[in-house]
């Protein structure tokens, strides 16, 4: 099949990683870049030398379209938008996996299996920062904007969550636990908030100090980028932080069921081990430094993929932010 | 003496069985009763939280800048989470143009009076449960209807159910298991009088035909009153045979003995010979009676005694001893000398006049054929089997006749020119299998007849 | 039978040949044999006091309970024969009774009765034997002789002839010192003869007496007995004489 598949979908990246025997070819869909991944793909095919992977990027917005729209053409998805794969799974595109053994609260219908917990936080460039303190919390963070519109404006960023998945998740949970948010919101629009689609761009614009703090990043990006060490700084704030899971899924419509089992079977087996870096590139399962509240893998989840919800909360937004 | 009896059925069996049938409907019923119930508390609860859910996104609708908003808040799904991680769906429809949700999730017929439809329905291959419901906004112009449903996978109402239904199996098992001991009880409790009076009436002996004193349950009294009525006439129908024997030999053998006196005396006292010998031949004739009427009513007496044999211990030496005593001026009438001989005591349970009576004719016929100056032996022999042996010296048995003696009225070809009536060996016979026993007639090699009475 | 006394019948001329023998010297006679005999049916009774009377016997009759009681408290009797049965009042109670009195009579029980029912509870209570109506005479006398040998022994029944000692309960002869014990049949005979010396028997009058009437023996069977008893008397001065024709006689010289 995929001899004869004409490739019409251009993937933000791809790489085909091939086993020492691979003959079956599983295709992995994700939303996490190849660097971050490749570690783990290696060491899977190094224990199945039997398959290939091959592994294609996309935003998690575009993930959720492209399994609506041809699911049988991916065996697994990966994303960090954990709301559009519960409602994935939610609408029958996951396959039910009885054998794989997860904890209860990072998996939901023996589908989804969340395996790693990266929380969001607040970035700053260090040098901006100098005369100021950092703030620890967002109402510090409002005060020192407020008191500071000089300096912050223009140079703060933040996800533009009409265009990413996780921005909007994380928008919506901070939304969800506190007012703070919207008022957050409100003074970074005052500012001139500059939107951006990833985290990785964000911190591109900080290190450089085009930017000087950056809100709701992922923290795990910031941190694994030891060529900005100098330049940057990761705050969680002090009042809360969402800590979000990447989750994997089987697709419903996979023709290499067992194959695409074993993945994720390696996969979760990792998260809930001690993996070394060289295994796995992200916070596992037991990241223990990790706190704050976990997004716990719910239907509640899916309330803000309502049109309605979504059209509310983007108007809200959007009146905050865009001024 | 045991007599077969014709069964059918068993009243423990059919009392046993019908309260297993009636336990295992019971149960069988309790069962379904249970898991329905519960199926049912279980199908509220999902339904009263899947009509709060409902409830909770209506109430958020609204008109805003002319047109319908509805921040649906998180609880409306949350609420819905459950351990099985059921999958939920849902639709909104304004005035029937669809306004969120998943557009194929089919709506029923829903009022705007506020009422909530429930319904059971398949969809994305799942059996879901649905609940709609609808309110109507005042738009600016015109009232606007909003209609929401929200349906839910049952997966874990399955879960919950297989889990009653064990829960149900376990208590209903248990349940089934007391009724089953409650059966056996109640069982041998009912029985329970029935098997006291059986085992008072087995207990009793042959002769013991008094009522059934001990209190009965009432619903035993119309059996127990006929079984002592029975019991009743059956004692007086005995001793009326019994007193009817006992009359009948009286008034038989008193006439019989005054003739035979008489007649006694009168061939004492004539001396023509013609005279003499029709005197002794009437002697004969009045003799031939009396044996026979005695032997008759005998066997009758015998035959009722042994219907209704009590059995006592008898030392059957004794027994024999005082037979043979009583025995031997007869004997020596004709010179004849009774020898008794045994090996050690030997005791039977049994009924000595019977067994008397039965010696008493085998030694009899001993004593008829056996020529003067000869010597009957009667023996008691311990081992193999309890018996008494009587031996003579007479001419002994053909053997072609063994068999047919014991038959009523039967004698020997030898008997010629004895009084007999042939009782005898029946008696003795029917003494004999009376105590379960055999009497078996044999000869002697030195000749003469031995006749074994064996138990 | 046991008897003493002498066989008398008037039509008989040989009366008083054997008178003469009595009188002669040996005390032939002593105390007849007395007995009560209880028996309501008049009928029976007066043919069994036949009987013994016709043997020499002495027999007091009553066929009520009461006289049965008083009669034998007062009298001697050697025997009492009871009709178990009797109108007014059970022979039992009277066994009873009897054995709980000072007498020590035997009683001989005459029962008509099953003999099945009756036989064991007769001899608890006391009787010393019993004959079933009817019964042989030959046989009460056999069962009063054996009841007389147990109870006593009595010596007061032995009859001497001549040489002859003679005890006709033991059965025991003595011919001039020698003790011959004798059968039955032999006994019975020298009984009769005894008590009647000079006295002819024909054949079968003795026939009669010795054998019952079922023993399937021809009359001559007697001579064998009259020949043993010779045998026995051989040296003694009593003799069987043989008067052909007419019987047997014994002899005193």
């Amino acid at each position: 099949m995929l001899a004869t598949f004409v490739q019409a979908i251009d993937f933000e990246e791809e790489r085909l990683f091939k086993g020492n025997a691979g003959t079956i070819t599983i295709r992995v869909l994700s939303s996490t870049d190849i660097s971050v991944f490749a570690p783990t793909i290696t060491g899977f095919l190094n224990t199945n030398p039997e398959l290939n992977v091959e592994y294609l990027v996309v935003g998690s917005a575009d993930i959720n379209t492209l399994i609506r729209q041809s699911p049988e053409q991916y065996d697994i998805v990966i994303s960090s938008a954990m709301d559009l794969q519960l409602k994935l799974v939610n609408d029958g595109y996951a396959l039910q996996v009885d054998t794989i053994i997860h904890p209860e609260w990072a998996q939901w219908r023996q589908s989804l299996y969340g395996f790693t917990l990266e929380p969001a936080g607040i970035v700053i460039n260090k040098q901006h920062f100098s005369n100021i303190k950092a703030p620890t919390s967002r109402q510090e963070m409002i005060e020192v904007l407020r008191e500071n519109p000089d300096t912050f404006k223009g140079k703060i960023a933040t996800y533009d969550v009409r265009q990413s998945g996780l921005g909007y998740l994380f928008a919506t949970q901070d939304a969800r636990d506190s007012e703070t948010y919207w008022r957050l919101m409100e003074i970074m629009g005052s500012l001139d908030a500059k939107l951006y689609c990833c985290s990785g761009e964000m911190i591109d614009d900080l290190s450089t100090g085009d930017m000087a703090i950056a809100y709701n990043v992922l923290t795990s990006y910031a941190s694994a980028r030891a060529d900005v060490a100098d330049e940057i700084q990761w705050i969680l704030p002090s009042d809360f932080s969402n800590v979000m899971m990447r989750t994997v899924l089987v697709s419903k419509q996979t023709e290499h069921r067992k194959s695409a089992i074993a993945f994720v079977r390696y996969l979760t087996s990792l998260a809930v081990g001690n993996p070394t870096a060289k295994e796995f590139a992200l916070p596992s399962l037991r990241n223990a430094a990790t706190q704050g509240s976990v997004i716990s893998l719910e239907p509640g989840l899916m309330i803000f993929l309502d049109r309605l919800k979504r059209r509310t909360f983007l108007n809200e937004w959007e009146s905050a932010i865009i001024q | 003496m045991s007599s077969s009896v014709n069964v059918s059925g068993s009243l423990r069996r059919r009392m046993a069985l019908s309260l297993v049938i009636g336990v295992t409907v019971l149960t069988v019923l309790l069962f379904f009763i249970i898991r329905l119930y519960a199926t049912q508390i279980a199908q509220q609860s999902q339904d009263s939280i899947l009509r709060a859910s409902v409830t909770s996104m209506l109430d958020a609708a609204a008109i805003r800048d002319g047109e319908v908003a509805m921040d649906i808040p998180y609880s409306s799904f949350s609420m819905l989470s459950t351990p099985e991680d059921d999958r939920i769906f849902y639709v909104i429809y304004q005035d029937g143009d669809l306004l969120s949700g998943y557009d194929n999730l089919a709506l029923p017929e829903v009022h705007s009076d506020g009422s909530v439809v429930f319904r059971s329905i398949n969809f994305m291959d799942a059996p879901v449960r649905q609940v709609s419901a609808s309110r109507v906004l005042s738009g600016l112009n015109t009232p606007v209807l909003i209609t929401a449903s929200v349906a839910q996978t049952q997966d874990n109402l399955a879960v919950t159910l297989r889990q009653i239904t064990r829960n149900a199996a376990i208590i209903v098992a248990g349940f089934f298991l007391l009724a089953m001991l409650f059966s056996v009880w109640a069982t041998s409790t009912a029985i329970a009088p029935l098997e006291r009076l059986t085992h008072s009436i087995a207990r009793r002996g042959p002769a013991d035909l008094s009522p059934v004193a001990r209190p009965v349950p009432s619903e035993m009294v119309p059996l127990v009153s006929s079984l002592n009525n029975l019991m009743q006439r059956l004692s007086r129908s005995l001793d009326q045979s019994e007193d009817f024997i006992a009359e009948a030999a009286h008034r038989v053998r008193t006439p019989i003995a005054t003739v035979r006196s008489h007649a006694e005396t009168t061939l004492q006292r004539v001396d023509k010979e013609e005279n003499r010998r029709a005197l002794r031949a009437m002697i004969r004739a009045i003799d031939e009676t009396s044996r026979a009427a005695g032997q008759l009513l005998d066997h009758a007496m015998i035959t009722l005694r042994a219907s209704q044999l009590s059995a006592e211990e008898i030392d059957l030496v004794e027994l024999m001893q005082e037979m043979v005593r009583s025995l031997n001026p007869i004997a020596e009438m004709k010179d004849i000398e009774l020898r008794f001989q045994f090996d050690s005591r030997v005791y039977i349970n049994g009924d000595p006049i019977l067994i008397q009576n039965a010696v008493r004719n085998l030694i009899d016929n001993a004593l008829k054929y056996s020529p003067a100056e000869s010597v009957i032996t009667i023996t008691v022999r311990k081992n193999p089997k309890p018996s008494i042996v009587v031996n003579d010296h007479g001419p002994g048995f053909l053997h072609d006749e063994k068999t047919g003696l014991t038959d009523r009225f039967a004698r020997g070809r030898n008997s010629s020119g004895t009084i007999g009536s042939g009782l005898g060996l029946t008696i003795a016979s029917d003494v004999a299998s009376a105590h379960n026993g055999s009497l078996t007639m044999d000869n002697n090699k030195e000749g003469g007849a031995c006749v074994t009475l064996s138990f | 039978m046991l008897g003493t006394g002498s066989y008398s019948s008037p039509r008989k001329p040989d009366i008083n040949l054997s008178r003469r023998y009595c009188i002669d010297g040996t005390d032939l006679q002593s105390k007849p044999l007395k007995f009560l005999l209880i028996e309501d049916n008049l009928e029976l009774a007066t043919a069994i006091k036949a009987r013994l009377e016709l043997d020499g016997h002495v027999v007091d009759h009553t066929g009520k309970f009461r006289e049965a009681v008083s009669f034998s408290q007062t009298e001697d009797y050697d025997l009492i024969l009871l009709d178990i049965m009797l109108p007014d009042g059970d022979g039992r109670v009277f066994l009873k009774q009897h054995r709980a009195g000072a007498k020590n009579t035997p009683v001989i029980v005459l029962t008509a009765r099953s003999e099945v029912s009756d036989r064991v509870s007769l001899l608890d209570l006391g009787a010393d034997d019993y004959v079933t109506k009817p019964f042989d005479h030959a046989e009460l006398q056999a069962r009063c002789r054996a009841v007389l040998r147990r109870n006593s022994g009595s010596s007061q029944t032995i009859i001497h002839l001549g040489d002859l000692e003679f005890d006709p309960v033991s059965g025991n002869l003595i011919v001039a010192g020698n003790v011959f014990a004798l059968r039955n049949r032999e006994l019975r005979l020298l009984e009769l003869l005894i008590n009647s010396p000079g006295k002819i028997f024909s054949k079968q009058k003795l026939f009669d007496r010795l054998f019952s009437y079922d023993d399937d023996v021809s009359e001559n069977a007697i001579e064998v007995y009259i020949a043993r008893l010779r045998k026995h008397l051989e040296k003694s001065s009593v003799s069987i004489t043989t008067l052909r024709g007419l019987g047997y006689r014994l002899d005193d010289e």
